[in-house]
C-alpha cells in the first residue's frame, strides 16, 4: 500500500482537514463559552425581572446565534471528512472512533438543536422557567458535545482501550471507559472548555470596552464586564493548571511532541523551558547546527519539573527519540522501525499462512507479531527522521500559546480591579488592549491545537497508524481542487459573519 | 439482556436502528421542501418571512438527523462510512456543499450588511432543497443498483469511475435512471411534506393567498412523486439484486432479489404500502380538505416508506452497498460491522434515544402550540 503513495495527495489532505478545522475553531469556543456566559445573564434576568438584563440577554444572544449558525456550517464538513479524505483510517478505526462521534449525535447535538430554537424563539411562547432551562442546556447541549469529540481526539494521540486484529487489520476497542475516561481525554476537555469559556469573556469584553470607549450603553457594557471578567478569571487559572497537567500528559504519552514543541534536540537532566528564543528553522536531527538563532533563555529545571514533576529528571530529545539513547534507555525510532518492520512481516506471514489453512504456521506467526505490535506503525515509516515533526510550527505556537495564557489572567484582574475601583471608564489603555482581547484569545486558542495537531505528525494515530496509510485513495488533484473549494466558501461565508456581527454590535442592544 | 445478544442480532438491530434515523431524517426534509417552495409560494416579502421563520425553527433538528445518521452509520457500519464517503467522494462533498451553504442562510438571510444579499442566501435554500435532496436519493439508490468499487486486501477502497459516486445520477445508464427516480420521488416527496407543514404551523387567516397555494402545491407534487413512486416500486420488483448465497458470505447476482425480499418479510410490503397511504391520505386532507394536520400523517408515512427502502436492500442475505465491478467487495451487514463489542456498547447508548426522542416531542408541542404568525417576523431575533 506504501507503493503507490501519492505523498503530495497526503499534504493536501492533511492541509485541507486543518483548513476546516481551524475554521471551525473559529467559531466553536465562542459558542462553548458565551453559552455559560449567556446563561448566567439570562439567569439574572429570570431571577430580578429587570428588563435591562433582558435587553442584555437578548443582545449577547443574537451575536451567539449569528456566529452559532457558521460554527454548524463548518462542523458538518469535519465529520464527514474522516471518511471523504481518510477512509483508510475510518475503516481501521471505526469501530472505536466512531463511537464518540455518534454519542455525541445522540446526547448533545440534539440538546443543542432543540433548545437552540425555545432559546431563540421561546421569549413569548413557553413559561419563563422552561425558557431559562433551554438556555442552560444549549451550553450543556455545545460542551458535552465538546466532550465525545475531545474523548475521540484524546483517543488519536494516546490510543488506549483498544487492541488490533490481525484477522481484520482493524482496531478494535476492549474497553469503552477506559477511551471515555481516558487521563488524556480528561485533560483535553478541562483544556478546551476553560479555554473556551475564556475566549467567550474575552468577546464580551472586547465589545463591551469598545462600547466604553465610545462612551455606548454605558451600563450594559459594565455589568457584562463584571460577569464576563469573573467568569474569564476563574477559567484563565484553571487553564494554565489544566495546562500544565497536558504538557506532563503529553511528556508521558508523546515524547517526540514535547521535545518538538520546547525545540529540545539533545536529551537533558534538569532541563530548562525556553522562555525567549528564535527557533533555527533548518535544522534537522541529523546535523550539528544550533537549535536557536543567537540569545535565548532558558528557565532551568522547568522543564523537567512540567514534563516528569522533578527538577532533576532526564527529558529526551528528538535525537534521543530517533536515534535512540542507550544510557537513559530511551527506544529510538531506529529501534522502534526495526522492530515495527517485523511486526509487518509477521503479520503478512501470519495472513497468508491463514489463506493457505496451515494453522500450525498462523500460529507462530501470529505470537512473533503479538511480541513487536506495539511498534506496528514505525514499520510503515521510510526514514527514522520521519518521526520528526514539524519543529518550528509546533515551538512557536507552543510559545505563542503560552505567553499569552499566562498573559490573560492578568487582563481579567485588570478589568476586576477598575471596575471595584469605579474608574475603569477612565482607563483607556486598558480598554484599548481589551477591544483585541478576543484576537489574541483566539491565536492563543488556535496555535493549541497547531501544538496538538503538528506535533502529532506523522501520525494520526499515535505510534499506530502513519497519515500515509490513513488516506483515501484519492488524486491530489480531487482533494486540491476540495481544499479550494471550501478555501473560498468558507472565507466568503467568514467575510459575511463578521461583517454582519459588526453591523449588530454597531447598532447595539438598545435596537433590541 | 444487550450482552447476550448474538453478532448477528446486533448487526441487524444496528441496521434498523441506523434506518429509523435515515427515515426520520426523511420525514423531518420537510424543511428542505419548503425551501425549495419558498420562492413559488411566497409572492411577498411578508410571506418569504413567514416561510423562513416558520421552517427555521426546524431546520437544525433535521441537520441534526443527517448528522447523526452519519455517526451512526460510521460508529456501527464503518467500512460502509470508509468506502462510501471516500469513494463516492463527489457526491458526497456536493451534498455536503449544500448542507454548509444552507446552515448560514437562515440566520445570514435578513440581517443588515449580509453581503451577498437575501437572495443568494435564498438559492442556497433552494440549492439544498432540490441537489441536496436530489444527490442523496442518487446516493440511497445505489443500495440497489450498486457502485463503482473494489476493496484490496485490508479493505481498503479504489473507485473504478472517474466521477466518484456522481455516475450514479450522471452516467447514461438504466441505473442512473433508477437512481435519479429515487433522488426525484424524494424531492417532491420533500416538497409535498414542506406544502403540508407549512398550512400546520402558519397563521393561516393572515395569508389567505399563500394557504390556497400551499394548499394546491401539496397535491401537485404529490402527483409529480408518484410516477417516480410507481416507476422505482416497479423496478423493484424485477430487478436483480445481490444476495449473499452461502455461509462464507459469497455475493452473487439473484434475480428478482428485492421481490424475493418483500415475500420474505412481508412486513416491509405492509410499511410500504401504511407508507404510501399515509402519505396519499395526508397530502389528499391538506389540498381537500381544510384540514391542517395532514403533515402528520405524511410524516409518519414517509419514515414507513424510508424505513421500507432502507431495510429492503439489507435483509434476508442482502448486499446493501453492492460493487457492481467486482462482486466479492460489496457490502452487507455481517461484514461491514463493527465488533460485537462496540455494537454492544452502542447499544447501551441508544438506550437514552427514547428519551431524547421524548424532550425533542415535549419541546416541539411547546413551540408548535401558536403558529407562526406575521408578528413573529417583526421580532428582531427573528430571520
Amino acid at each position: 500500500m506504501i507503493e503507490n503513495l501519492d505523498l503530495g495527495m497526503v499534504n493536501w489532505a492533511r492541509a485541507q482537514f486543518a483548513l476546516t478545522a481551524m475554521y471551525h475553531w473559529l467559531f466553536v469556543p465562542l459558542t462553548l463559552g458565551i453559552s455559560w456566559i449567556i446563561a448566567f445573564f439570562h439567569t439574572i434576568y429570570v431571577r430580578t425581572g429587570s428588563e435591562e438584563w433582558k435587553r442584555l440577554t437578548k443582545f449577547w444572544m443574537k451575536l451567539f446565534g449569528i456566529n452559532f449558525a457558521i460554527g454548524v456550517a463548518t462542523g458538518i464538513i469535519m465529520e464527514f471528512e474522516f471518511g471523504t479524505n481518510w477512509s483508510n483510517y475510518s475503516w481501521m478505526v471505526g469501530d472505536i472512533f466512531g463511537a464518540p462521534l455518534a454519542i455525541e449525535g445522540i446526547v448533545a447535538f440534539f440538546l443543542e438543536a432543540t433548545f437552540f430554537a425555545v432559546m431563540f424563539f421561546g421569549w413569548n411562547r413557553v413559561s419563563k422557567g422552561f425558557h431559562l432551562f433551554a438556555t442552560w442546556m444549549v451550553a450543556a447541549g455545545s460542551n458535552l458535545s465538546a466532550v465525545w469529540i475531545l474523548v475521540a481526539n484524546a483517543w488519536m494521540q494516546y490510543p488506549v482501550g483498544q487492541a488490533f486484529n490481525p484477522d481484520t487489520a482493524r482496531f478494535e476497542m476492549q474497553n469503552f471507559f477506559e477511551v471515555a475516561f481516558s487521563p488524556y481525554a480528561v485533560n483535553k476537555f478541562t483544556h478546551a472548555t476553560s479555554s473556551s469559556m475564556m475566549l467567550g469573556a474575552f468577546f464580551v469584553i472586547s465589545i463591551s470596552s469598545w462600547y466604553l470607549l465610545r462612551g455606548r450603553h454605558v451600563l450594559m457594557a459594565k455589568r457584562s464586564i463584571v460577569v464576563a471578567a469573573c467568569l474569564g478569571l476563574v477559567a484563565s487559572i484553571f487553564t494554565i493548571f489544566n495546562g500544565d497537567e497536558s504538557a506532563y500528559e503529553i511528556a508521558q504519552v508523546q515524547p517526540m511532541k514535547l521535545a518538538a514543541f520546547e525545540g529540545l534536540y539533545e536529551g537533558q537532566t534538569n532541563a530548562g523551558l525556553v522562555a525567549f528564543g528564535v527557533i533555527n528553522r533548518d535544522k534537522k536531527v541529523y546535523d550539528t547546527q544550533p537549535a536557536f538563532h543567537g540569545f535565548n533563555i532558558h528557565i532551568p529545571g522547568l522543564l523537567s519539573l512540567m514534563a516528569n514533576r522533578s527538577f532533576n529528571s532526564f527529558v529526551p530529545g528528538m535525537k534521543d527519540l530517533v536515534y535512540g539513547n542507550a544510557e537513559h534507555d530511551v527506544l529510538g525510532a531506529v529501534q522502534k522501525m526495526e522492530l515495527g518492520r517485523k511486526a509487518v512481516a509477521s503479520l503478512d506471514a501470519y495472513r497468508q499462512a491463514k489463506k493457505a489453512g496451515d494453522a500450525a504456521a498462523a500460529e507462530v506467526q501470529l505470537a512473533a507479531f503479538d511480541e513487536h505490535k506495539e511498534f506496528l506503525g514505525y514499520g510503515y515509516l521510510n526514514k527514522p527522521e520521519e518521526a520528526v515533526p514539524p519543529v518550528a510550527l509546533s515551538f512557536n505556537a507552543f510559545h505563542v500559546m503560552v505567553f499569552l495564557g499566562t498573559l490573560f489572567p492578568l487582563i481579567f484582574i485588570g478589568y476586576l480591579y477598575f471596575s471595584y475601583k469605579g474608574t475603569l471608564e477612565r482607563k483607556k489603555w486598558l480598554l484599548g488592549l481589551g477591544t483585541i482581547t478576543y484576537i489574541l484569545g483566539m491565536i492563543a486558542s488556535q496555535a493549541g491545537w497547531i501544538v496538538a495537531e503538528v506535533g502529532r505528525q506523522p501520525w494520526s494515530i499515535q505510534g499506530l497508524l502513519p497519515v500515509t496509510i490513513a488516506r483515501t485513495n484519492l488524486t491530489s488533484g480531487t482533494v486540491q481542487t476540495t481544499f479550494f473549494l471550501f478555501l473560498v466558501l468558507f472565507t466568503l461565508l467568514l467575510i459575511a459573519e463578521i461583517s454582519i456581527m459588526v453591523k449588530q454590535i454597531n447598532i447595539g442592544p438598545e435596537e433590541n | 439482556m444487550i450482552e447476550r445478544l448474538d453478532y448477528a442480532t446486533l448487526q441487524h438491530l444496528w441496521w434498523l436502528l441506523c434506518s429509523v434515523v435515515g427515515a426520520l431524517f426523511l420525514a423531518m426534509t420537510f424543511v428542505q421542501g419548503g425551501q425549495s417552495l419558498l420562492w413559488q409560494m411566497a409572492k411577498t416579502r411578508t410571506e418569504k418571512d413567514l416561510i423562513i421563520n416558520s421552517l427555521g425553527r426546524k431546520w437544525e433538528l433535521t441537520f441534526t438527523t443527517l448528522v447523526l445518521f452519519g455517526g451512526a452509520l460510521f460508529a456501527s457500519f464503518p467500512k460502509f462510512y470508509s468506502t462510501s464517503f471516500g469513494g463516492a467522494y463527489w457526491v458526497w462533498i456536493l451534498i455536503l456543499f449544500t448542507f454548509i451553504v444552507q446552515a448560514v442562510s437562515y440566520e445570514f438571510r435578513r440581517k443588515p450588511w449580509n453581503i451577498f444579499g437575501s437572495l443568494v442566501y435564498e438559492g442556497f435554500l433552494f440549492l439544498n432543497g432540490v441537489v441536496g435532496i436530489l444527490l442523496i436519493g442518487a446516493a440511497v439508490g445505489t443500495f440497489y443498483t450498486g457502485s463503482n468499487f473494489q476493496l484490496d486486501a485490508n479493505n481498503f477502497v479504489t473507485w473504478t469511475h472517474p466521477f466518484r459516486g456522481l455516475e450514479a445520477a450522471l452516467s447514461p445508464s438504466v441505473s442512473s435512471l433508477f437512481n435519479i427516480a429515487v433522488g426525484l420521488f424524494l424531492v417532491f416527496n420533500a416538497r409535498t411534506l414542506g406544502a403540508m407543514y407549512l398550512v400546520n404551523n402558519l397563521e393561516l387567516g393572515e395569508v389567505p393567498e399563500m394557504e390556497s397555494r400551499l394548499r394546491a402545491a401539496c397535491w401537485q407534487n404529490l402527483l409529480l412523486s408518484l410516477p417516480f413512486c410507481l416507476l422505482i416500486v416497479a423496478s423493484l420488483l424485477f430487478m436483480r439484486g445481490y444476495g449473499i448465497v452461502d455461509a462464507k458470505g459469497t455475493i452473487e447476482i439473484v434475480s428478482f432479489k428485492y421481490l424475493r425480499n418483500l415475500l420474505a418479510n412481508p412486513w416491509l410490503l405492509v410499511l410500504l404500502v401504511a407508507g404510501l397511504g399515509l402519505v396519499i391520505f395526508g397530502a389528499w386532507k391538506t389540498a381537500k380538505t381544510t384540514a391542517t394536520r395532514g403533515i402528520w400523517y405524511g410524516g409518519i408515512g414517509t419514515v414507513l416508506i424510508g424505513l421500507t427502502v432502507l431495510l429492503l436492500p439489507a435483509y434476508n442475505n442482502t448486499a446493501f452497498y453492492p460493487s457492481k465491478v467486482d462482486l466479492q467487495s460489496s457490502l452487507t451487514i455481517y461484514n461491514a460491522s463493527s465488533s460485537p463489542y462496540t455494537l454492544k456498547v452502542m447499544t447501551y447508548v441508544a438506550l437514552t434515544i427514547p428519551f431524547v426522542l421524548a424532550y425533542i416531542a415535549y419541546t416541539w408541542r411547546q413551540m408548535n402550540r401558536n403558529k407562526i404568525g406575521i408578528e413573529d417576523t417583526g421580532d428582531k431575533a427573528a430571520y
